[in-house]
């Protein structure tokens, strides 16, 4: 057939884009502005497409388990974490980190693990929400 | 690079290291007559980044995640054939779980890399509608990762001596669907890919690599079976679990019936292969024995083991765009001794000269896009005529060949 395409491209004009409109449906002027207006209330979000479960996100740490045996600096890829001698724990660069998981394979205790949260982007790489301690 | 003195009517053309088709820099220089290409020379190297270097300083399990980052879409098949070559200096034993586990995860990189490299063909020639269907189907492929796998691109699935995630019964019916709507769709791509007048006009005839060309320049993958010679290495040597599966070569006769060698029959070969891929997985979902995912699941104990090995190993697998080789020397240290990748893409670059003479400019990005070369992406072509010299930018180039479709049309 000489045009197999020209179908498939007429239906799709009357079909819905598959593109997840996401933050809003249409840029707004200020980003930063709009998502602390998010946080207040005032606007709407469109929501982001749902994460797959098991999917490796943001890492969560639980201090409280934490022995301090340094088992996970060995195997991060990127040397994304720091140990702190005096307290005997542990504080985790994420602008550094590759989210491998593979110091929650690791870690004896379990004190590690990751969470769904995947909207990191800073301009700053030591900014509060990009380390965990 | 030398300007080698010409005769009256041919000039030459210099394309990159800045690249016109290509997602990646590498250099050309055409001695162009006309509208016709006489002779193409190539230059490689503008990527290197020092990731064998980077792994002197890590051990095998961090090495695992900077294989995963020397390419985006093969994320599986260099952390794949690193494991493979660590298994064979340190004598592991392999789970039979984890070998169809693998069988999985490296098929369905496959699906996606051919679909990919599908979209981007269609793109090359100007037919973008099909770029945009292409990748809707492989957005399913790319769910099906995450899905498996935790992310869409860098999968981080490979743990020396296994896998690090198993597929549990409550997974299999999403997978299962994911399949069948690949399974339904991979004949609308093979009845727009290779019945489609302009596919024709643009593939059949162009870029001719023979058998001949092709065993001599050591083409590997998709681009030498398109060619006519038999060389899978999921087939030639039994790795994974590969050696219990039904698998066979795939060339464009199992199709059409002859073998030309033209871009044309390297479409065949990545589409037949889609459905391959489909089908391997379905035979490992069935087949698949229960057990353990990983030899070594203690990570501190295989740390301590690796410590104490000493020998070289070699890991091989077949990747979407041909054999990939990993070999690694370890000497009793906590890093490797040495570290070295011989990428299947390397294999391929010769093969573009066979192809590229007697073609037209116009051509370049197709022909060149046919060997599915990986190697990073930029946008600017340099043109010296005689003594002025003009740019050629990927706009410009993409134009000519789009033009040329419509001008074929007409």
């Amino acid at each position: 057939m000489g045009f197999s395409m020209l179908g498939q491209v007429f239906t799709q004009m009357f079909k819905k884009p598959w593109t997840n409109k996401f933050p809003a449906k249409y840029i707004p002027a200020n980003t930063t502005k709009f998502l602390e207006d998010v946080g207040a209330g005032k606007a709407k979000i469109v929501p982001p497409v749902e994460v797959p479960p098991g999917f490796r996100g943001k890492i969560q740490y639980d201090k409280e388990k934490c022995i301090g045996c340094q088992l996970c600096l060995k195997v991060c890829p990127c040397n994304a974490i720091e140990f702190k001698p005096k307290e005997k724990k542990i504080k985790i660069y994420l602008a550094r980190c590759c989210f491998c998981s593979q110091c929650n394979d690791i870690c004896p205790t379990k004190c590690l693990s990751m969470s769904d949260e995947f909207l990191l982007a800073d301009a700053d790489k030591y900014s509060k929400d990009l380390i965990v301690e | 690079m030398k300007q080698k003195t010409t005769t009256k009517t041919t000039y030459h053309i210099p394309v990159g290291p800045i690249h016109p088709a290509l997602k990646e820099p590498v250099f050309f220089e055409f001695e162009i007559d006309g509208e016709r290409i006489v002779d193409v020379d190539v230059k490689l190297g503008h990527v290197h980044r020092g990731i064998e270097w980077a792994s002197r300083k890590r051990n095998p399990v961090q090495i695992l995640y900077l294989a995963e980052r020397v390419c985006g879409i093969c994320s599986y098949c260099h952390p794949a054939a690193f494991a493979l070559a660590v298994e064979d200096v340190a004598d592991i034993e392999i789970p039979e779980r984890a070998e169809y586990l693998r069988v999985i995860q490296g098929e369905l990189e496959r699906i996606c890399s051919h679909t990919l490299w599908a979209g981007v063909a269609a793109h090359e020639i100007g037919f973008d509608s099909v770029l945009f269907l292409t990748w809707q189907i492989r957005e399913k492929a790319l769910d099906l990762t995450e899905y498996l796998t935790g992310n869409r691109v860098t999968k981080a699935i490979t743990m020396i001596g296994g896998v690090r995630r198993d597929i549990t019964k409550d997974m299999l019916p999403t997978i299962q669907k994911g399949l069948q709507y690949l399974k339904d769709n991979f004949e609308k791509l093979r009845h727009v890919f290779l019945d489609d007048k302009t596919f024709k006009m643009r593939s059949q005839g162009c870029g001719i690599l023979t058998k001949d060309d092709a065993l001599k320049l050591c083409a590997v993958g998709p681009t030498t079976r398109a060619s006519g010679v038999k060389k899978d290495v999921r087939v030639d040597i039994s790795y994974f679990a590969y050696g219990d599966l039904d698998v066979s070569h795939i060339t464009p006769d199992v199709l059409t019936g002859e073998v030309n060698g033209d871009v044309y029959d390297r479409i065949i070969v990545r589409l037949l292969e889609v459905k391959q891929s489909v089908d391997l997985i379905e035979q490992c979902l069935d087949k698949m024995p229960s057990g353990d995912i990983v030899a070594e699941p203690k990570i501190a104990k295989l740390l301590n083991q690796l410590k104490k090995v000493n020998g070289e190993g070699i890991g091989r697998h077949e990747a979407p765009r041909g054999e990939v080789i990993h070999y690694v020397k370890m000497d009793g240290n906590d890093a490797p001794f040495t570290w070295k990748i011989r990428a299947p893409t390397y294999n391929n670059i010769l093969p573009w000269i066979p192809m590229l003479k007697g073609e037209q400019i116009a051509d370049i990005p197709i022909v060149a896009a046919s060997t599915d070369p990986c190697m990073s992406c930029t946008n600017r072509v340099g043109i010296v005529k005689d003594t002025k010299s003009y740019e050629l930018t990927k706009e410009e180039l993409h134009r000519l060949s789009v033009e040329k479709t419509r001008r074929l049309m007409l």
